[in-house]
C-alpha cells in the first residue's frame, strides 16, 4: 500500500515539460462541477415536459405533428417515471403530409403504450420485451400506418421513450433529438438521414455548402418510403443535469446549437423556452412548420 | 389467362398468365401493370406515350439476359406490358435463403453476364439504354445458373412527380444519379452494388448512401480474393469518372481477375493462410499438476492461479518461481481476489478459503454447502461469492462471518457484480438477481436457460449472456430488458465493457463486438472453437482465449488479428493483462506468460 502510495505522489508532483508551457483555462471558464450543478433532491422522480409547435412564416400547411406523454406514480411504488415523446415531420405536399405524420404519431403512441400498460399496473412484473425491439416493432408498425393512410407521402419520425434514467430513442429522417447539459454543452444525438448531411460526412461538400444546398430536403430514409426501413435505435443515459430536446428541421436549420443552449438554459421554465425557441426559429425567417418537445428528468 | 398475381410493387401488380394463343400447350407469360395515376389528362396521355415508345424499344432488343416483349396495351388508366415468364429466383431471394455466404466462383459467373448484357444496352443504337435500376430483386437466375435482367425502367414514366422530400432506390445508385444524371457509369456502379450485397451480404438499402469503401468486402467475407475487391472498390467510386469507363473494361478485369485467382481455371484455390504464430515466446511459464480452468490474478509483484489440482499457487510475476502453493480440497477452477494482504479463493471443496500473500497460510475459511464455481467478488468490506449451495454469500472480511444469505432457486455459479449499492448475479436456473446490501431482492429477471456468465456494469445498464443464445443489457436500477443481441449458440463467458462497446465470446466460436447504445454488431471474431474464456480489453487490445487452444490478440475496434498463440490445450479460462504483459492458464496444464 505504501509504495502505492508513494508512486501516485511521485506522479503528481513530477512537473513534465509539456506542463510548464501550457497555457490552462482560466478559472472563471472551467466548467462548474457537477455537484454545483446538481439540483435539489426531487421526490417522486419525474419527467417534465414543454411543447410548442408553429406553422412557420412561409408554409401554407402544417405538416409537422408531436405527441407527449408522461407518468407519474408517486410513493412506494417502485414505479420509475414513464415518458414516450414523439415528433414527426410529415412531406408529400397538399393534405398527405399531415395525414402521415399525424398517423405514424399515433400508431406508435398507441402500440408503445399498450405494451407499456402492464408496468403500470404491476411495476414488479417489469418489462419483459426488450425496449429497443419494441421501439423498432412500434416503427415497423408506424411505417405500415403511413403506407396505408397516404400512400406516396413520407415522415420523419423522432421518438425518445424515457423509462428511469435511460432513454430509447427510435429515429428516421431528419428531425432530431438534441441533449442539452446546464452548463452548456449541446450536442446532437440524432443522425440526419439527409443526402446533403451524408455528402457532408463524405467530406464532398463543406457544412456552409450543406447548408445552402438546393437538395438539403431530400431524405433517403423516411417512413412511408420503400419497402425496407432501417431505423437507428439506441439507448443512453438521459441527459442530467440538463434536458432532452425533440424537434423537426423547422428549427434546427435556421437555429444554430448554440443558440439552441442559450434559450433553453436561460428561460425560466420549460414553456417559455419552447416559446422562445419557436420566436427565434420565426424571427429567423420561419421558412418551415417548427415543432419542439424539451423535457427534463427531475431527481 | 391470367393465373396469379407473383408481385406487387410501387406502379401496380405483376401477374402469371397463360397465352390461349396457344391453346395446346402451356405458354406463360408475365403481365406487368401499371396505373397511371396522374390526375391531369395532358400529363397521363405524355406518359402512355412514353411507355409505349419504351415498350417498342424494349421490343427490339434481343439479348440471353433480357425477356423477350411479346405485346403491350392500355386500357383506361391502365397499361400492360406482356413479357417472358421467367423460371428461377431472383437474387435477393437467393442472398437471403443462402445460409453463409455466395461462392465468389458463382457471383463471378454472374457478374460477368450482368456485363455483358449492360455492355449490349450501353452500346443501343441511336441512344444507349441505360437500366437505371440494377438490384439483386431485379436480376433472376434461372435453373442453369444463368442471370436473366428484369424490370427495366419503362415503369418510370409511372412515377407521380414527387416534390421534394423522396428519392427512389436507395443503397444501389450512384451519387450522380441523385441529382438525375444517370448515364452508363450509372449502371457500373449499382453492378458493384449489387455484387457487393451478394458477396456480404450486407444490404445497402441498411446502410448509409455510398458507404461501399468503408465496408470493404474482405472484412465482413474473407474468402473474397483481394482481386475481385479491387475491382469493386473501381465500380464503386464516388467519381464517375473513377470507375470502369464501360461495362466491357469491367468484365476484362473481372475475366483476369478469375484467371488469375484461378477461380475460371476451375483451378482448386488456395485460401490465405492466417497469420502464424511462430516468432511468438512466452517470457516464462509454470507448470500446474491439472487443468488450469480459471482466470489468474495480479497482486503485488506475485501472480495467483488455482488450478484443478485442487491447488492455489503464488509465482512471482517477474520469472515465474513458485512462491508458495495453498492445497484446498477440491478443484479451483475460479479467479482469486486480493484485499490487503489476504488472498481470498473459492473451491470445489465447498469453502472460500483466505490466505495470507506472505506466508501462504490460511487465514480463515467460509463454508458454504456446495460446490464454488463463482469467484469472490470484494467491495464495501465484503466478500460476495455464489455456491452450488443456492446461495449467494455476502462475507464480512474482517470477521469472516456471513453478513447474510439470499437464497436462489438455483445453483449460482456466476460471480457477483456489485455497483449502485447492489450486488447482481445470474443463476443456472436462468434467473438473474439484483440484491440490495442488505439481502433483500430489488428485482429479478428471468432468461430461458442459464446465466453461468458474470455480469458487468457500465453507464447503467449491466451486461451478462445466457446459454439461451442471448446476450443481455438490462437497466441496473429496474432490470426492464433495454436490448438482446442473439448469438449463434449459448454462452457462459462474461463480458467485457470499454467505451462504447461490449466484448462478448460464445460457444458459437465467435467473439462478438456490440455497440452498446445501438445493440448492433460491430464486428465478431472467429475462432475455431468455444468460447467460454471472457475477453479482456487492454490499452486497444482485447485478449480471449478459445476452446481451439488459442489465446488471441485482437484490435478491439475493428476485429483484426494481431497476433494467437497456441497452447497444447482448450483453453476456458480467461486472460489477466496487466503491465504489458498477458497471463492466460490452459487445460494444458500451463500458465502462459506473453508480451501484450
Amino acid at each position: 500500500m505504501k509504495s502505492f502510495f508513494g508512486r501516485l505522489r511521485g506522479k503528481k508532483t513530477k512537473p513534465s515539460i509539456e506542463q510548464v508551457n501550457v497555457k490552462t483555462v482560466p478559472l472563471s471558464d472551467i466548467k462548474p462541477g457537477m455537484d454545483s450543478l446538481r439540483m435539489p433532491r426531487v421526490e417522486p422522480q419525474q419527467l417534465v415536459y414543454g411543447c410548442g409547435l408553429s406553422i412557420g412564416k412561409q408554409r401554407e400547411h402544417n405538416e409537422d405533428c408531436l405527441f407527449t406523454f408522461s407518468v407519474i406514480i408517486g410513493g412506494e411504488t417502485n414505479n420509475a417515471p414513464l415518458g414516450l415523446f414523439i415528433v414527426a415531420d410529415g412531406m408529400g405536399g397538399h393534405q398527405y403530409g399531415e395525414v402521415a405524420s399525424s398517423s405514424a404519431v399515433r400508431t406508435m403512441g398507441n402500440y408503445l403504450l399498450k405494451r407499456l400498460h402492464n408496468y403500470l399496473i404491476n411495476p414488479a412484473a417489469g418489462v419483459e420485451e426488450p425496449l429497443q425491439e419494441m421501439m423498432r416493432a412500434a416503427i415497423t408498425e408506424a411505417q405500415r400506418a403511413v403506407t396505408q393512410a397516404a400512400p406516396g407521402s413520407g415522415t420523419t419520425l423522432t421518438a425518445a421513450l424515457v423509462l428511469g434514467h435511460q432513454m430509447t430513442i427510435g429515429h428516421v429522417g431528419d428531425s432530431r433529438a438534441y441533449s442539452i447539459l446546464t452548463d452548456g454543452r449541446v450536442e446532437a444525438l440524432t443522425r440526419d438521414h439527409s443526402l446533403v448531411k451524408r455528402l457532408e460526412e463524405l467530406g464532398q461538400i463543406s457544412s456552409e455548402e450543406a447548408a445552402g444546398h438546393p437538395q438539403r430536403n431530400v431524405l433517403y430514409r423516411a417512413l412511408g418510403q420503400g419497402e425496407v426501413l432501417e431505423p437507428d435505435i439506441f439507448t443512453s443515459q438521459f441527459p442530467q443535469p440538463g434536458y432532452l430536446l425533440l424537434c423537426s428541421d423547422g428549427l434546427w436549420s435556421v437555429l444554430p446549437d448554440d443558440n439552441l443552449g442559450n434559450l433553453v438554459i436561460g428561460a425560466p421554465n420549460l414553456n417559455s423556452a419552447c416559446q422562445n425557441l419557436i420566436a427565434a426559429a420565426n424571427d429567423a425567417g420561419g421558412p418551415d412548420n417548427i415543432s419542439v418537445v424539451l423535457i427534463q428528468l427531475l431527481g | 389467362m391470367i393465373q396469379e398475381v407473383i408481385g406487387v410493387g410501387g406502379m401496380g401488380s405483376v401477374y402469371r398468365a397463360r397465352d390461349l394463343h396457344f391453346p395446346s400447350v402451356v405458354k406463360l407469360v408475365a403481365v406487368k401493370e401499371m396505373i397511371n395515376r396522374a390526375p391531369d389528362p395532358l400529363v397521363r396521355k405524355t406518359i402512355i406515350q412514353n411507355f409505349e415508345r419504351e415498350a417498342n424499344i424494349l421490343a427490339t432488343l434481343n439479348h440471353p439476359s433480357i425477356p423477350r416483349v411479346y405485346d403491350y396495351f392500355s386500357e383506361g388508366t391502365r397499361s400492360y406490358l406482356v413479357l417472358e415468364f421467367i423460371h428461377g429466383k431472383d437474387l435477393e431471394v437467393i442472398i437471403n435463403e443462402t445460409s453463409g455466404f455466395l461462392k465468389e466462383e458463382r457471383v463471378l459467373n454472374w457478374a460477368i453476364e450482368l456485363c455483358d448484357v449492360l455492355s449490349f444496352l450501353h452500346s443501343h443504337k441511336p441512344d444507349p439504354i441505360i437500366f437505371r435500376d440494377m438490384k439483386p430483386s431485379n436480376v433472376m437466375v434461372d435453373p442453369s445458373d444463368h442471370i436473366i435482367l428484369v424490370d427495366f425502367g419503362i415503369a418510370k414514366p409511372f412515377q407521380v412527380g414527387q416534390k421534394g422530400t423522396m428519392i427512389g432506390t436507395e443503397g444501389y445508385s450512384p451519387p450522380e444519379q441523385y441529382r438525375g444524371e444517370a448515364g452508363p457509369l450509372a449502371d457500373i456502379y449499382a453492378l458493384g452494388a449489387t455484387i457487393h450485397h451478394s458477396l456480404s451480404r450486407r444490404d445497402p438499402r441498411l446502410e448509409p448512401p455510398f458507404s461501399f469503401v468503408e465496408r470493404p468486402l474482405s472484412k465482413i467475407n474473407p474468402a473474397v480474393s483481394i482481386e475481385l475487391e479491387t475491382i469493386l472498390n473501381t465500380a464503386l467510386q464516388y467519381n464517375p469518372e473513377d470507375r470502369f469507363q464501360s461495362a466491357e473494361s469491367m468484365k476484362e478485369a473481372l475475366v483476369a481477375a478469375g484467371r488469375k485467382t484461378g477461380i475460371l481455371n476451375r483451378a482448386k484455390s488456395t485460401s490465405v493462410s492466417a497469420q502464424s504464430s511462430s516468432g511468438i515466446k512466452p517470457l516464462w511459464v509454470f507448470q500446474c499438476e491439472d487443468e488450469i480452468r480459471g482466470a489468474p490474478l495480479y497482486h503485488d509483484g506475485s501472480v495467483y492461479i488455482g488450478s484443478y489440482d485442487h491447488n492455489l499457487y503464488s509465482l512471482n510475476a517477474a520469472d515465474g518461481k513458485l512462491k508458495w502453493k495453498y492445497a484446498t480440497e477440491g478443484g479451483v477452477v475460479t479467479r482469486p481476489a486480493a484485499f490487503e494482504n489476504d488472498i481470498f479463493i473459492g473451491s470445489e471443496d465447498q469453502r472460500l478459503h483466505v490466505i495470507n500473500t506472505h506466508t501462504g497460510k490460511v487465514n480463515w475459511t467460509y463454508y458454504t454447502e456446495g460446490r464454488v464455481h463463482s469467484s469472490p467478488r470484494i467491495a464495501e468490506g465484503h466478500v460476495f461469492i455464489g455456491s452450488d449451495d443456492r446461495h449467494i454469500h455476502a462475507v464480512n472480511l474482517l470477521t469472516g462471518r456471513a453478513a447474510w444469505r439470499f437464497e436462489t432457486a438455483a445453483e449460482v455459479r456466476s460471480t457477483p457484480f456489485v455497483a449502485n449499492e447492489s450486488v447482481y448475479a445470474g443463476c443456472e436456473n436462468g434467473d438473474f438477481l439484483c440484491v440490495d446490501f442488505r439481502g433483500g431482492l430489488k428485482w429479478h429477471f428471468k432468461a430461458k436457460m442459464a446465466v453461468t456468465s458474470s455480469p458487468c456494469e457500465a453507464g447503467g445498464v449491466v451486461y451478462f449472456s445466457s446459454l439461451d443464445g442471448s446476450f443481455y443489457a438490462l437497466d441496473a436500477r429496474a432490470g426492464w430488458v433495454i436490448w438482446r443481441f442473439r448469438m449463434g449458440k449459448g454462452s457462459i463467458s462474461s463480458p467485457h465493457s470499454s467505451e462504447a462497446l461490449v466484448f462478448i465470446g460464445s460457444a458459437d466460436g465467435n467473439i462478438y463486438a456490440i455497440d452498446a447504445h445501438t445493440s448492433k454488431e460491430t464486428w465478431r471474431f472467429k475462432t475455431e472453437h468455444q468460447v467460454s474464456s471472457s475477453p479482456v480489453v487492454y490499452k486497444d487490445a482485447l485478449y480471449c482465449g478459445s476452446a481451439d487452444g488459442n489465446i488471441y490478440c485482437i484490435e478491439a475496434r475493428t476485429g483484426h488479428l494481431r497476433w494467437k498463440f497456441g497452447t497444447k490445450g482448450p483453453i476456458t479460462g480467461s486472460p489477466l493483462v496487466y503491465d504489458d504483459i498477458v497471463y492466460i492458464g490452459s487445460t494444458d496444464h500451463f500458465l502462459y506468460t506473453l508480451l501484450a
